[in-house]
């Protein structure tokens, strides 16, 4: 067995230096001249290649398994295809003889294209066509074969997922081969997964040094042949084993406790995106925002007709949605400023409700509008997925691009509040509004820029949530009251303080999760907020100084 | 005069009280007359189904005269208020599940269907006792108003006060809606406690048992109201009126502004746990659904529409807010979010004193400012 050959020749895609239409001839000609050595070679390889297929439609199950290890030993570049098919029952005969693979076998005609030459051959009757039939034996053999095969491939990809594959399937019949592949082996992923696999095996032969191949691994599957052992009747291999299985089990808390701690992380940053809106209206401003939810929601709705307008690319839309989310919940919340909060200064009571009757509205308005039932946000391509640390250890990356997210929104906060005029004139009219305005500050634009910038945030939080949760009418709704706590936990007034409170509380909630449940989790933080207000009025970091009297 | 020497009787004495007790004692005695007296099918009969629907109104009226009495005279906007309403309910409800006995779904002769179904072998301490009318009438009071204790001796101990006693009421309240969601709870989860059959031995389907049901919430409003009609008017509660307009100033005097307001709140939650137990025999269910902060918030205004610190505004407001509820979601349910969610911003731009603010205005030559409340001057809590 050895490496088999590239199939595009590799001279074709060398063309530095050259003039195009010298290249373009070159091209031709090495086209040209492949063909015409794949047609010399292909003759007498057809010749066996048949002889091969014909091997698999015999009478009996265990001749069929001799002809499955004639096809892996024969080296042929289709054989991968062929075994796959008759894994799937896609490798059918016709009645003139020919092998065909089947497509696609959905309907009553399926298409076919030639076993050998890979043609298609248009739409065949499923009545004309006859199964390679296999069993439940034929097919474990079929897919070790094709794992073994694809250990000789020369796709990295192809290779790691075969090795994958073979991980507690590794027999007698495959340990001689296994071990000469290894030595070949140049990706030391693929070696150490195949090296991993040798070990289980030879574990279950009995042999005590295969413990230390798969000391550190985290692999379930390790476990498993360690536990086997462990509980074996070989008392020195049962002690190394379990000795191994111990260290397994402690490398595995700490991974969960990597993982309960960025499943935190990424809860707590979702809390501050939805916070942290509320923190520059409700602590900054003093005004009560219960339609911030729903600039939330308005937010996600947005990302949502995004995808609408651009179909087939999520993505851009994604990326669009974070202006335009950011710029139509903005817009959103000066209409309310103007239209209703600027007339209830001075009375939160008062604005709490108006603002709470602004919800009702906004979310019955999206049921009437556009739908009650939830919508569905596409994530983009590099946004799904993970990335595996280990093999007990993966981070999805949807929720690492909403922790980076919800960083650089805080971040970007915190440099219009510290760095800019506006920063500047917000913080003044808060400490001191009458001495504000007479040192020339137009106190009204300000309070409109800064309920709009919190309006914005909202926003800016909506398209993020749209790509973890479900967009729907109630989404506003249920990170209010989060929210709330948050700002109120972090201390009013204070974006840092928001920072940490919402982390450390989707931290605690993620702890507290596995023993207690979801829902009891939720109660438990939210009745420790209740009594840490009771100690600590003013949150983890009170307003010292004159802003605190305001 | 006599009656105005005694704390508990000198609420008679006050124009706008009679007046209310008059308006509640006649609508009650025509209710009565036109669903006895006037034969079925005559136009002006009214049905059982509008009885029920109107004792409904009534519960909801002293659930709104207790949220009134804590924000209208204590400045206290309490978004938890539905939460004394659920727990009192559902010690009402514990009761009338327990008179179901054996004649259930699953006719246990101890057991709620719902534990049967959850595959319990025995009641849980907390439904021991439940059977008996007294006790389950007794916890009607005590359950909301030992929750009312504990929260409010903590919250006002450390002055928690305004917006952030608002915001941690409403989150009270949205806990214990979470907790009641869950089965293990054994509240019946999220079906909550329904299948009522008997209250104290009278059939709760039958007509005779719902006009009793009205007539009792009818006395528990008139009750409910000079209750807190007679705490305002006592030294108490002016002490309580001068907190809500300046606390630290009230402070400073040298009262103990915390007990004030924990022994006003405990009142509040009290009779809001009464209007519960009240209101669950009425419409024959009790879900967590009531611990929703929407509903909260939506008592809040019931007073805000009504008028606050007048009481009888409280009940205007709900009255009215019930009604139109009732008629909105019969023709056009869409339109009844809307229709609330306008209220609340029109009512609190447009009509800060309530419909009790607009009447007092048309009255003012007429009358002469009674009481703190109704004098109209803008209330800063």
């Amino acid at each position: 067995m050895r490496n088999f050959p590239p199939s595009w020749p590799g001279s074709a895609r060398s063309r530095t230096g050259r003039a195009p239409l010298a290249w373009l001839l070159t091209l031709l000609l090495v086209l040209l001249m492949s063909s015409v050595a794949q047609a010399q070679t292909s003759a007498d390889d057809d010749a066996v290649a048949i002889e091969l297929l014909e091997a698999l439609d015999a009478g009996s199950f265990p001749a069929k398994g001799r002809a499955i290890d004639a096809i892996v030993a024969s080296d042929d570049p289709r054989a991968r295809d062929w075994l796959q098919a008759l894994l799937d029952g896609r490798l059918q005969r016709v009645e003139d003889g020919r092998f065909v693979v089947v497509i696609d076998n959905r309907g009553r005609d399926w298409p076919v294209a030639d076993a050998l030459t890979g043609e298609p051959l248009g739409e065949m009757s499923r009545r004309d066509l006859d199964r390679v039939g296999i069993n439940n034996a034929l097919r474990n053999q079929l897919r070790s074969a094709i794992a073994v095969v694809d250990l000789y491939s020369a796709d990295l990809g192809l290779r790691r997922a075969s090795a994958e594959r073979l991980l507690g399937e590794v027999d007698a019949d495959l340990a001689d081969p296994l071990a000469e592949v290894i030595e070949g082996e140049e990706d030391p992923q693929v070696r150490r997964r195949l090296v991993q696999a040798l070990a289980i095996h030879r574990l279950e032969q009995g042999e005590v040094a295969a413990v230390a191949d798969l000391q550190g691994s985290l692999h379930p599957r390790v476990r498993v042949a360690l536990n086997r052992a462990a509980n074996g009747d070989d008392a020195v291999l049962a002690d190394v084993a379990r000795s191994a299985l111990n260290d397994i089990e402690q490398l595995l808390k700490v991974n969960r406790a990597v993982e309960t701690l960025y499943f935190g992380l990424s809860l707590g940053s979702v809390l501050v995106l939805a916070a942290i809106g509320l923190a520059i209206t409700f602590g900054v401003m003093g005004v009560i925002n219960m339609a911030h939810g729903e600039l939330i929601m308005l937010g996600a709705y947005t990302t949502w007709m995004m995808q609408q307008l651009l179909p087939g690319q999520p993505g851009l839309a994604l990326v669009l949605s974070v202006p335009v989310g950011f710029l139509v919940a903005g817009l959103a919340g000066i209409a309310i400023e103007r239209g209703v909060i600027q007339f209830l200064k001075g009375r939160p009571l008062e604005t709490l409700l108006a603002t709470f009757g602004i919800s009702l509205i906004l979310q019955q308005l999206v049921r009437t509008v556009i739908s009650p039932q939830n919508r569905t946000v596409i994530s983009p391509e590099w946004m799904s997925g993970s990335i595996a640390i280990n093999d007990a250890l993966s981070l999805t990356l949807n929720r690492m691009v909403v922790i980076g997210f919800a960083l650089a929104v805080f971040a970007g906060l915190m440099l219009i509040m510290r760095r800019t005029r506006l920063g500047l004139e917000v913080r003044a009219v808060t400490q001191n509004r009458a001495m504000a305005r007479s040192m020339g500050i137009r106190a009204t634009r300000v309070d409109i820029l800064t309920f709009a910038l919190g309006s914005g945030v909202a926003g800016l939080a909506g398209v993020a949530l749209s790509q973890l949760t479900n967009v729907g009418p109630n989404l506003g709704q249920n990170y209010i009251i989060d929210s709330f706590m948050v700002v109120v936990f972090g201390g009013v007034g204070n974006l840092w303080g928001t920072l940490v409170a919402g982390l450390s509380l989707g931290v605690i909630n993620q702890v507290l999760e596995p023993w207690a449940g979801a829902v009891l989790a939720k109660i438990i933080v939210l009745v420790f907020i209740i009594l840490f207000i009771q100690k600590r009025p003013r949150g983890l970091f009170p307003q010292k100084g004159r802003a605190a009297e305001g | 005069m006599l009656a105005s020497r005694f704390w508990l009787t000198r609420p008679f004495a006050e124009r706008s009280t009679q007046l209310f007790l008059a308006v509640l004692l006649a609508a009650m005695t025509l209710v009565t007359l036109l669903h006895v007296a006037v034969p079925q099918g005559h136009a002006l009969h009214v049905n059982a189904y509008t009885v029920n629907l109107f004792g409904k109104y009534l519960s909801y009226a002293l659930l709104a005269v207790a949220v009134d009495l804590v924000w209208g005279y204590l400045g206290i906007l309490s978004l938890g208020h539905g939460a004394f309403f659920a727990l009192g309910g559902y010690a009402m409800g514990m009761y009338l599940m327990r008179q179901i006995g054996d004649r259930g779904v699953y006719g246990h002769p101890e057991l709620p269907d719902f534990m049967v179904f959850l595959s319990w072998d025995s009641l849980p301490w907390y439904w021991a006792g439940f059977d008996m009318a007294w006790f389950a009438f007794l916890m009607v009071l005590l359950a909301p108003g030992a929750l009312a204790l504990v929260f409010g001796f903590l919250a006002f101990r450390s002055r928690v006060t305004g917006v952030y006693l608002s915001i941690i009421t409403q989150a009270l309240t949205f806990a214990l809606m979470l907790a009641f969601f869950r089965n293990e709870m054994g509240f019946g989860g999220n079906n909550g406690l329904t299948d009522f059959r008997d209250i104290l031995g009278f059939n709760l389907r039958s007509n005779e048992t719902r006009l009793g049901l009205f007539l009792a919430t009818g006395v528990a409003l008139a009750l409910g109201y000079l209750l807190c009609r007679a705490i305002i008017g006592s030294k108490l509660g002016r002490v309580c009126i001068a907190t809500r307009d300046a606390e630290a100033r009230t402070r400073f005097l040298g009262y103990r502004v915390e007990r004030f307001q924990l022994f006003v709140f405990v009142v509040s939650a009290m009779l809001a746990g009464l209007a519960g137990a009240l209101y669950v025999p009425q419409v024959g269910i009790i879900n967590p659904s009531e611990f929703s902060p929407l509903f909260s918030i939506e008592i809040v205004l019931w007073v805000a529409l009504g008028g606050r610190a007048t009481l009888y505004g409280a009940v205007i407001g709900a009255i009215l807010v019930n009604y139109a509820k009732t008629v909105f979601t019969g023709v056009m349910p869409d339109a009844w979010l809307f229709a609330l969610g306008g209220l609340f911003v029109l009512v609190t731009v447009f009509l800060p004193r309530g419909v009790a603010g607009l009447l007092a205005y048309r009255l003012k030559r007429r009358r002469r400012p009674d009481d703190g409340g109704a004098t109209g001057r803008e209330v800063t809590p």
